[in-house]
This record gives C-alpha cells, structure tokens and sequence, in this order.
C-alpha cells in the first residue's frame, strides 16, 4: 500500500551532478521519520522536493495524500497541507510575530481575521511564546523565532511538517526548546519528516530512521535498528563519527 | 549694485511672478504624472522582467535597455515632430509625459529588479512552502520588504524626472523654464531666470537632502 507520502525512483540532478539516485519512500500517516546522513547526501534536496522547493526529474514520482507534487493547480493545495521549517528560520521579518502566524491562514484558507488572529495567539502560547506577539520576529533569539516558525507552519492545519535541520542555527542553550516543541508535536497525527543531526531526538521521538548516504538512502529501520545495530559500514562509520563528538 | 539690477531685479521678479508660478504649476503637472506613470509601468516591467516566459523577458530587457540608453531630448523630439509623420500627433503636454515616463519606466523597473532580487531566497521558498500564490507571496511578503530598499533610488530617480521635465520647453509647453525664458524676453532682464532656478532649488534640494537621510538611515541598520 502507498505511503501518505508516496516516493518512488525520485531522481534530481543540478547540472551534471545528480544529487538523488532514485530515492523509495513510503511514510505513513502519523508517522515520525528522521533523515540522518552527512552534509551533502542529499537529505535536505528530498525534503524540498516533497513541496516542489526543487523540481525533479520527469520520470519520478511524488504523492501526498494521493494528490500527485507537480506544478499546477494542486500544488498550493498541496503546500498549504505540507508544513516546512527551515534551517535559518525565514520568518517575515516586516511582519509582528502574530502576523508571521496569521498571514497563511488568511490568504490561503480565507480565514477571518478575528478567528486567524486567535488561532494564531493560542499557537504561540502553545510553543512557549505567547507573550511575544506583537514583536517583531528581529527581536527573538534563535529559539524563539524557531518556534515561531513552527507556529507559523501548524497555522495552517498541516498533515504534514518537513524540518530541515530546525535547530542547526541554534545557539546550544537553544536546542532543547525547539526539541521540546517538536517532540509534542511527535503522535499528534502529524506526519513528520526531520533531517536532523540530534541523534538523541531521533531515538527517542522518531518511528523509522533513515540513513542517507551520497544520494540514497543506505539504510532505514527503527531507531534501535539504525543506532544498536547497524547493518551497512557506511552507517557505523556516520554513527561512529558523529557520537562520539 | 549693478549685479543685482541685473540678476536680482526685484520689480521685474515682482512682475513675472505670477507667469513662473504658472510654469511651475505645469512643470509640477508634467513631473507628477510621469512619475507616477513611471512608478506603475516600471513595477510590471520589472516583474515582467524577472518571472515571464523567455520572450517577453527578453522584449522588456531590450525595452529597459533601449530606454536607458536613448537621450531624453531625442526621444522628446521624436515623439512630437515625427510621430505625427505616421498620424500620431501628441499635444505638448502628453509629448512630454510620454518621454519622460517611458524613460523613468526603465530605470523604475530595474531599481524594482534590483530590490527584488535583493530579499533573500528563504522569503520566497517560505511563502511557497506556505501554499501563498504568486500574487499573495509578491503583495504580502516580497514587495514590502523591497520597498524599504528602494526608496532612496526611486526617490533618486523623481529628482530625475522632475529635473527633465524643463525639456518640455522645447515643445513649446509652457512650463517653468519656457515662462522664464519668455519672461526674460519681455522684461529684457535675466531676473526671471534666476527666479525659475530657484524655484527648481527650492523643490528639489529637499528631496535631495531626505535621499541622503535615507540613504545614511539605510546604511546604518544594515
Ligand atoms: N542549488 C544547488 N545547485 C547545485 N548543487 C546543489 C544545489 N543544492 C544542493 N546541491 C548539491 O546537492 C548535494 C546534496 O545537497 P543537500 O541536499 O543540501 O545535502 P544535505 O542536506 O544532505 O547536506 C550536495 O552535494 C550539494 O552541493
Ligand atoms: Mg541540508
């Protein structure tokens, strides 16, 4: 049976490099996937090509919810029920806090202003920010303008959240706030896909790990699997490098 | 003072105040409408510019490119004495708007491209990931944050205009410069000249002096 999210033979290239060597895929509905691997294997092209940040080749597939990724009609339909939270955040930095929240909803689901408005304040309190409002976003440390971000992102209802490296950027001290937020967001029914180099949230929160690895994905199981017992060399010398720092 | 007799008559300023404030109110007419006219075309140029398919992209480069090239008097020239060679015949005033919007348009649109292209990627790729279309993703989030960068430039360019539109007086609209010039013929005294750079200073020295506080603001929270 097709995943919620439905990946098949996706290839993507830029220029003569290809960056995707035909990536399967198949995520569940409700189910939380990290994507772990090193810089530049391509973790960050796949989940930006599941909202067509990146096109990719003709003869791949995409589906989300059944609906195929490609450009048309369908697609802001898509965009609006696939959430995605960047590395440098990428709020608006001309808009207070609660409009960052606010904007989407009311131009893509045409909500009124008064129940926008609202649903946005109860996000923010949700991700620990409530008070923060009516700043703008210029003012917030790293980790509050994350979890603004993500606020930002659920604003919209989505059935998915891609991360790519949420937490990267962050200050260490950090770190652990926007785990925090992401973590409560993990068994919600939100279908979720982190590339993310904290190994410790990937054990605990994640349902399948995914090791990537020049373009493909090496290797994929729970995270007892993927971090206890390892099958392929190229995981165990990853983990290796990365744990023991 | 045999100077001031000369460049400063003051009966003579006195007499031919009233025809300089007719040039000026002209001369404000003409750089209002150009501008604005400039503003609106130069936008959708740019947009044009930047996100069209590849041929009107290309035909609005050549546009820009032809435009910032031409000389303004040419262009003036050749709309009021040789269109009407073809059956268009423009009054003076549309002559002048004309010339001069088409031309502001042009640089409009590539200080507009520059602002643009100025806002980081992540601006768009998160308005997209958001599912805001075209319109929304440029109204909302692009545009407003480009603004703020172009506003000295744009406001660079007024000055431009303002400045150009004393070109209509070579046809024959009777603007600031060509009352002034009249003036002087009447009045066999240069005063009015004097008169008419000064309003020109007047006008424009301000706006001058707020691109160089914007400039300097801009500069500063980068
Ligand atoms: N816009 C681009 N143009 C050219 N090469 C790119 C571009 N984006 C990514 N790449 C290349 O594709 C490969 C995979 O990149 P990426 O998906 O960002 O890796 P990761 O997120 O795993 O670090 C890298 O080698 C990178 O240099
Ligand atoms: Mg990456």
């Amino acid at each position: 049976m097709p995943g919620y999210i439905h990946i098949r033979n996706l290839k993507k290239s830029f220029g003569s490099f290809t960056a995707l060597h035909g990536i399967d895929l198949d995520i569940a509905e409700g189910e939380v996937v990290c994507v772990i691997g090193p810089s530049g294997s391509g973790k960050s092209t796949l989940i930006r090509c599941i909202n067509l940040l990146e096109d990719y080749a003709a003869d791949s597939t995409i589906t989300v919810g059944g609906t195929p990724v490609q450009r048309g009609r369908a697609l802001e339909k898509v965009r609006a029920d696939v959430g995605m939270v960047f590395q440098s955040f990428n709020l608006f930095p001309h808009l207070t806090v609660l409009r960052n929240v606010m904007l989407a909803p009311m131009r893509v689901r045409h909500l009124p202003e008064a129940e926008a408005e609202q649903r946005a304040r109860e996000l923010l309190r949700r991700v620990g920010i409530g008070e923060q409002a009516d700043k703008f976003p210029g003012k917030l440390s790293g980790g509050q303008q994350q979890r603004v971000a993500i606020a930002r992102a659920l604003a919209m209802e989505p059935k998915v959240m891609l991360f790519d490296e949420p937490t990267s950027a962050l200050d260490p001290e950090m770190v652990g706030e926007v785990l925090d937020v992401m973590k409560s967001l993990a068994g919600t029914g939100v279908t979720m896909l982190v590339v993310t180099h904290e190994m410790g949230f990937a054990r605990q929160v994640a349902d399948r790990v995914i090791f990537m690895d020049g373009g493909r994905i090496v290797e994929s199981g729970t995270p007892a699997q993927i971090f206890d017992t390892p099958q392929e060399e190229r995981t165990r010398n990853f983990l290796g490098a990365v744990l023991n720092h | 003072m045999e100077i001031f007799d000369t460049f400063f008559n003051l009966p003579v300023l006195i007499r031919t105040f009233p025809l300089l404030l007719s040039g000026l109110w002209i001369t404000l007419q003409i750089g209002v409408v150009s501008i604005l006219a400039g503003l609106v075309a130069g936008l959708g140029l740019a947009l044009v510019r930047l996100y069209a398919a590849g041929w009107l992209r290309f035909l609005a480069r050549l546009y820009i490119d032809v435009m910032r090239s031409i000389p303004l008097l040419v262009l003036l020239i050749i709309i009021y004495y040789a269109l009407p060679f073809v059956g268009i015949r423009l009054s003076p005033f549309l002559s002048a708007v004309a010339a001069l919007s088409l031309v502001s348009a042009a640089y409009t649109a590539e200080i507009f491209r520059a602002g643009i292209e100025a806002i980081p990627r992540g601006q768009f790729e998160a308005s997209e990931a958001l599912g805001l279309g075209v319109r929304h993703k440029m109204v909302d989030v692009i545009l407003p944050q480009a603004i703020r960068i172009v506003i000295p430039p744009l406001t660079n360019n007024c000055i431009n205009v303002m400045k150009d539109t004393a070109l209509a007086s070579v046809v024959a609209m009777p603007d600031l410069l060509k009352q002034a010039t009249q003036a002087q013929a009447l009045s066999a005294n240069p005063s009015p000249l004097i008169g008419a750079a000064l309003i020109y200073l007047a006008i424009l020295w301000p706006l001058v002096a707020a691109v160089s506080r914007l400039e300097r603001r801009y500069g500063k929270d980068r």
